[in-house]
């Protein structure tokens, strides 16, 4: 490949003011928890940094993951992601298509062997038929370019936990890349779409301090899902008084009260949505009137109905507890026929017998 | 699936199940049975009405035991009356009532639910001290004290769970309904079938002593 220019210079080149940029690296380092001062040389050790060569691969998915992170700030620094790194595979942004999109990414295997990253969005399906790209299975294409990447990234709940495609009926039998690739350093940023802020500071993580951040059981950066969403929520006031907006056009509703009742699933959701917020932190779904669907949890589309709190139970049939109540209550007489008969008995037989 | 998917879904379902059914075999087991023939006159020709009456009137104890007995008395009332409120009246509860049976009604802010659940607790600790420094006075069996876990359980992590305090609040929802899907497995089993009994047992009482003349 010929040489790379530096991360900053790329930046420079973007027009990308030194002060934006230590901005940025100082937010995101506070951001990430990392040690005071670490904004300082995150930015020195960024611009300096080569750009590493990226694969990014897409299965499953519906593209809004990439749509998030390509609209999400622009023109500001996050959504400049694709300078960090130099995308040498990605369908829906590359110029080349055919044989030369494939032939990109093996060459991209072959000449950074060991040190790229995968970046996955959309779940992969066992069947594997339901879907491919020239020619090559998801599963198989997932395997190829897994083999000698340095770590993988997952873009979004499909990738990380199955997210949609892998809800019930799951037709194409989808699973998660951490179900096939067991054998590689995987980070889950979920969501749906995930929050383009965590995707950058993962990739920041990784360029300064030469791998992946404190994650969590669910494989999530600790940095941007560690807090719970009910936790950091401004209508958090209401749910504590009592005060629940009952459906979307009520006077709650209008009055921002809490979103409980309403289905919203945050109490049991972990993400930064409430404190960094979308689009250049305008606002947020709570924010815009509707609940969290909790979609950086795994299995969060079959977890509960949309518009179910999450304190609902799930009953399968509830015409078995009728069932139950017939039946205990046909057992119980049964029973008590039982011992009335045997009265009976011994009554005649200690008449019999006087 | 995860503990809270557990819970609410199977757990949950399972242990309704056992309840209504077992409470069924049990009510209609006995209240099917007949009872002995009466061959004595009343002694009271009301008898049978201020038996009845008992229920009510039992609700309290009578003078004599007023002194000894109000504590405990005072204590059940407290717990009795705060459990039921916390049980019907926060929002998350019913919530999950409607869910089960399509009604619902205004809860409580959840401050009164956070306030009613510790007066709850605070009681059956207090029950259970008494029950203790006096063991000539209840003469406990093991199941005694094993219900009174299984009662507690429920109360502890669900003010943990509503108070977002402790574990992660999927977890601590997991463990408050999965101790609550073990208590209502264990209620028709137990002595918590007071629930039902202590009326047919108070009525019973009454009835068999008015006719016999008792002051009642
Ligand atoms: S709207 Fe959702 S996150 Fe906000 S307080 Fe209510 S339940 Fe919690």
């Amino acid at each position: 490949m010929a040489t790379q220019p530096t991360l900053g210079e790329v930046l420079q080149s973007q027009g990308v003011s030194r002060r934006a940029f230590m901005k940025f690296c100082s937010a995101t380092a506070s951001l990430m928890a990392l040690p005071a001062g670490m904004g300082a040389a995150m930015a020195e050790t960024l611009a300096s940094a080569k750009r590493p060569s990226v694969i990014w691969l897409s299965f499953q998915e519906c593209t809004g993951c990439t749509e998030a992170l390509t609209r999400s700030h622009a023109p500001t620094i996050e959504g400049l992601i694709f300078d960090f790194v130099s995308l040498d595979y990605h369908h829906t942004l590359q110029a080349a298509s055919g044989d030369a999109a494939e032939h990109a990414r093996e060459q991209a295997q072959h000449d950074h062997a060991g040190e790229y990253l995968v970046l996955v969005d959309g779940s992969i399906p066992l069947m594997e038929h339901c879907s491919t790209i020239a020619g090559i299975s998801n599963v198989q294409m997932l395997k190829e370019a897994c083999a000698d990447a340095a770590a993988v990234i997952n873009i979004g709940t499909c990738s990380a936990y199955g997210g949609l495609p892998m809800a019930k009926p799951n037709p194409t039998n989808a699973v998660a890349v951490g179900d096939i690739i067991t054998d590689k350093p995987i980070v889950n940023i979920p969501g749906c779409p995930p929050m383009p802020l965590a995707i950058t500071g993962v990739i920041a993580h990784y360029l300064t301090m030469g791998g992946m951040p404190e994650l969590d059981h669910l494989g999530r950066p600790q940095a941007f899902f560690g807090e719970n969403i009910h936790d950091r929520c401004y209508r958090r006031p209401f749910y504590d008084r009592g005060q629940f907006a009952e459906t979307f056009d009520d006077e709650g509703a209008r009055k921002g009260w809490c979103l409980y009742k309403l289905g919203c699933k945050a109490p049991t959701t972990y993400n930064a949505c409430a404190h960094l917020k979308w689009n250049n932190g305008v606002s947020f779904p709570i924010q815009s009137g509707h609940g969290c669907l909790g979609c950086s949890e795994p299995n969060f589309w079959d977890a509960l109905a949309v518009y179910d709190s999450p304190a609902k139970g799930q009953f399968g049939d509830g015409a078995k507890l009728g069932a139950a109540t017939v039946a205990g209550a046909a057992l119980g007489a049964g029973a008590a026929v039982l011992a009335r008969r045997k009265k009976t008995r011994i009554a005649e037989e200690e008449e019999s017998a006087s | 699936m995860t503990l809270l998917e557990f819970a609410r879904g199977p757990a949950i379902h399972a242990s309704l199940i056992i309840l209504v059914a077992g409470s069924m075999i049990r009510l209609v087991g006995v209240l099917a049975l007949t009872r002995g023939a009466d061959l004595s006159r009343p002694r009271d020709v009301f008898g049978n009405f201020k038996g009845y009456r008992t229920v009510f009137s039992r609700a309290w104890p009578s003078d004599e035991f007023t002194i000894v007995t109000r504590y405990q008395t005072a204590m059940a009332y407290v717990f009795h009356i705060a459990t039921l409120l916390v049980v019907v009246a926060i929002v998350p509860h019913i919530e999950f009532i409607t869910s089960l049976t399509g009604l619902s009604w205004p809860g409580l802010p959840n401050w009164i639910g956070v306030a009613l659940g510790t007066i709850a607790l605070v009681s059956l600790i207090a029950l259970i001290m008494r029950r203790l420094s006096k063991p000539e006075v209840y003469n406990s069996t093991v199941g005694d004290y094993v219900t009174w876990i299984i009662v507690a359980l429920p109360l502890i992590t669900g003010l943990m769970a509503f108070a977002h305090v402790g574990l992660r609040y999927e977890t601590m929802l997991a463990l408050h309904i999965l101790s609550s899907a073990l208590l209502f497995a264990y209620f028709p089993f137990s002595k918590l079938m007071h629930a039902f009994w202590f009326l047919f047992s108070r009525a019973q009482s009454g009835v068999a002593y008015a006719h016999k003349g008792v002051r009642i």
